[in-house]
């Protein structure tokens, strides 16, 4: 059997207020296979997108082990973390996190720049992504000239853009409206069923959360069992 | 797309605030350029100083007169080649404002020491020829539109009543330092009219000008031609005519101070409009740059990032301000050029405001800079801009 695309184990995160510990995360135990599309669910406040984070790289556990790509995340300081996001994480945020002075080909680039691609490889890659999302013909639009649906497609453009590992899609569909949002989720499971993307998607949206294969609950900082 | 386009975007985000920005750099680098020219304009007779020239003046101060009788004594000092000898005259010409140096000269030597006054030798010899002739500089004839042969009226002040003459020569500067504002007649003109006027006035000059023999014997000699009238009733004071300037320079040292003080204080307020405007820059990109670093941008991504920024906005406003300052000066040289003939904007001084502005463009995103690297990832992400 193939080892799991994340892997954690008895993963724990607190955070500190002056002397007062805050779990956020109890001994989380939890294997996602590649070319999985896992839905976590749970309250505000239960730690869905701190998880999500450690698995990013950009939070650290404050115990338990964790190995995201084949690689243990205890063992990377800051700078090989930021390299390893590049290469293995596509994050989607709720806000889409677009740069409003870039136009959508311009922000799907992004990523990119840290690459060793060249102008013209680099063009092939945004267009190609720009395609997969539909917005082929929106490539010159800045993001205030897009829809909510348009710039979120435009955000999970950015995230593929570079072919990395995992997904992870924080809220993606939380701040537009249930059409746009059904594209969305249809694009993620596209995403998922025909390129075969790992996906983790924090979502309190029941009808997104039916699109994944996985469904998982998180609460008080403790995952179903 | 290049980082440097995306910082450029990053730039032009608050056009407003950004071109307030520039506009506020290039006014402070415009004041600055023109104070430093000002104080420069003020060294620029010890610039033009000759090295073996010595002034040779009243002991007691500069307003005092020196007999003429001297020359004949300065003459035979050891290691004193030439000697000439002026007077300061202070006269009105049309309007007090129209401020410039006048001074009665003996022309048949006063040039011969002063090689770096160029005159064609036929204007010499029409100065020769008019006991009422007068030589003056191309600026000060440009100032005024005057021309040789054109009969000019001074109302003198020192020595009163009106005084006519006639321009004969119009001399340039060998060097970029030369006065070329200065207006000089013949020094018999105005002793033979003070004889007749004031008496006992007459026979006094302002200072003396010696050519010494080797620059490196100044002091010695200086201090041989000091002794050589002591105790008499016009003790002398001799320096070399860079000391001179100096002199002149240390009465409104306490101004040069100031204006100092005011240009380093300038410098203050471009760093501070700047940290101003990259500090409420990079607060409002908090979750941008976290962001950024979630996509794996590294640290230096995001120094260079807001650095070339700070840099950008400097670097318009540097060059803004040097146009302004080329223009500056040229309208306030214009304005002051009576009283500053070394009124002009430099190299130095540009150079000057280019390091200034870069450095002023480092310093300001020093704490941009450690603002958003100091603030973690997920902290960034939770701020809404």
């Amino acid at each position: 059997m193939a080892e799991p695309i994340v892997r954690t184990s008895r993963l724990c995160k607190s955070y500190y207020r002056d002397s007062l510990e805050i779990p956020v995360l109890r001994n989380i135990n939890l294997d996602i296979p590649e070319g999985a599309f896992l839905a976590l669910m749970g309250p505000s406040g239960s730690g869905k997108t701190t998880l999500l984070n450690l698995v990013a790289g950009i939070d650290q556990p404050t115990s338990g082990s964790l190995t995201v790509a084949g690689e243990d995340m205890s063992r990377l300081n800051d700078r090989d973390l930021a390299r390893w996001r590049s290469r293995h994480i596509g994050f989607i945020f709720q806000f889409y996190n677009l740069m409003p002075v870039l136009t959508a080909y311009e922000n799907v680039e992004l990523p990119l720049l840290l690459t060793p691609l060249s102008r013209q490889e680099r063009r092939d890659h945004v267009v190609t992504a720009l395609s997969i999302v539909g917005l082929a013909d929106r490539m010159k639009h800045y993001p205030r000239q897009l829809s909510g649906g348009q710039e979120q497609r435009v955000a999970i453009a950015r995230a593929i853009v570079s072919d990395p590992t995992v997904i992870l899609a924080d809220e993606p569909t939380g701040d537009l409206d249930k059409q746009s949002a059904e594209e969305i989720m249809t694009l993620l499971s596209r995403l998922n069923a025909e390129f075969g993307k790992t996906i983790i998607m924090v979502t309190h949206d029941p009808r997104a959360a039916d699109k994944a294969k996985v469904i998982r609950h998180l609460d008080k900082g403790e995952l179903d069992e | 797309m290049k980082v440097f386009k995306l910082i450029f975007k990053n730039a032009l985000r608050r056009r407003l605030r950004t071109f307030l920005t520039i506009l506020g750099i290039a006014l402070a680098v415009m004041a600055f350029g023109l104070i430093r020219t000002l104080i420069d304009a003020w060294y620029s007779g010890a610039r033009a100083a000759a090295p073996d020239r010595l002034i040779t003046r009243h002991a007691v101060s500069i307003v005092f007169t020196l007999p003429i009788a001297y020359r004949d004594q300065l003459l035979k000092s050891d290691g004193v080649e030439k000697v000439t000898h002026a007077a300061w005259f202070g006269g009105v010409y049309v309007d007090p404002k129209n401020f410039f140096a006048q001074f009665a000269v003996d022309h048949t030597t006063y040039f011969d020491l002063y090689p770096e006054l160029i005159i064609p030798p036929d204007q010499l010899q029409a100065l020769a020829d008019d006991r009422r002739g007068a030589i003056v500089g191309r600026k000060l004839a440009d100032r005024f539109g005057w021309k040789v042969g054109d009969p000019i009226t001074l109302i003198g002040t020192i020595y009163p009543g009106t005084w006519e003459f006639v321009i004969r020569g119009i001399y340039t500067g060998r060097n970029p330092d030369t006065d070329e504002t200065t207006f000089m007649f013949r020094f018999d003109y105005l002793d033979e009219t003070v004889k007749q006027d004031w008496p006992g006035r007459a026979g006094q000059v302002g200072w003396y000008a010696l050519k010494i023999s080797d620059p490196r014997r100044a002091a010695e000699i200086g201090a041989a031609v000091d002794a050589r009238f002591r105790n008499s009733w016009a003790e002398t004071m001799t320096e070399t005519e860079k000391d001179f300037a100096l002199n002149f320079i240390q009465l409104v040292g306490a101004m040069i101070v100031g204006l100092r003080i005011i240009s380093y204080l300038i410098i203050g307020v471009i760093l501070l409009v700047l940290v101003n405007t990259m500090a409420m820059t990079i607060r409002e990109r908090t979750s941008e740059n976290a962001f950024l670093r979630v996509l794996g941008f590294r640290p230096f991504h995001l120094i260079g990032l807001i650095l070339g920024e700070s840099l950008m906005i400097a670097g318009f406003g540097g060059a803004l301000g040097m146009v302004l300052l080329k223009l500056g000066s040229t309208v306030v040289g214009v304005a002051v050029g009576g009283y500053f003939p070394g009124y002009h904007t430099d190299l130095l001084n540009y150079l000057l405001c280019v390091i200034i502005a870069f450095a002023v463009g480092c310093i300001a995103s020093l704490f941009p800079i450690q603002r958003a690297l100091r603030i973690r990832i997920v902290d960034g992400l939770r701020v809404v801009d």
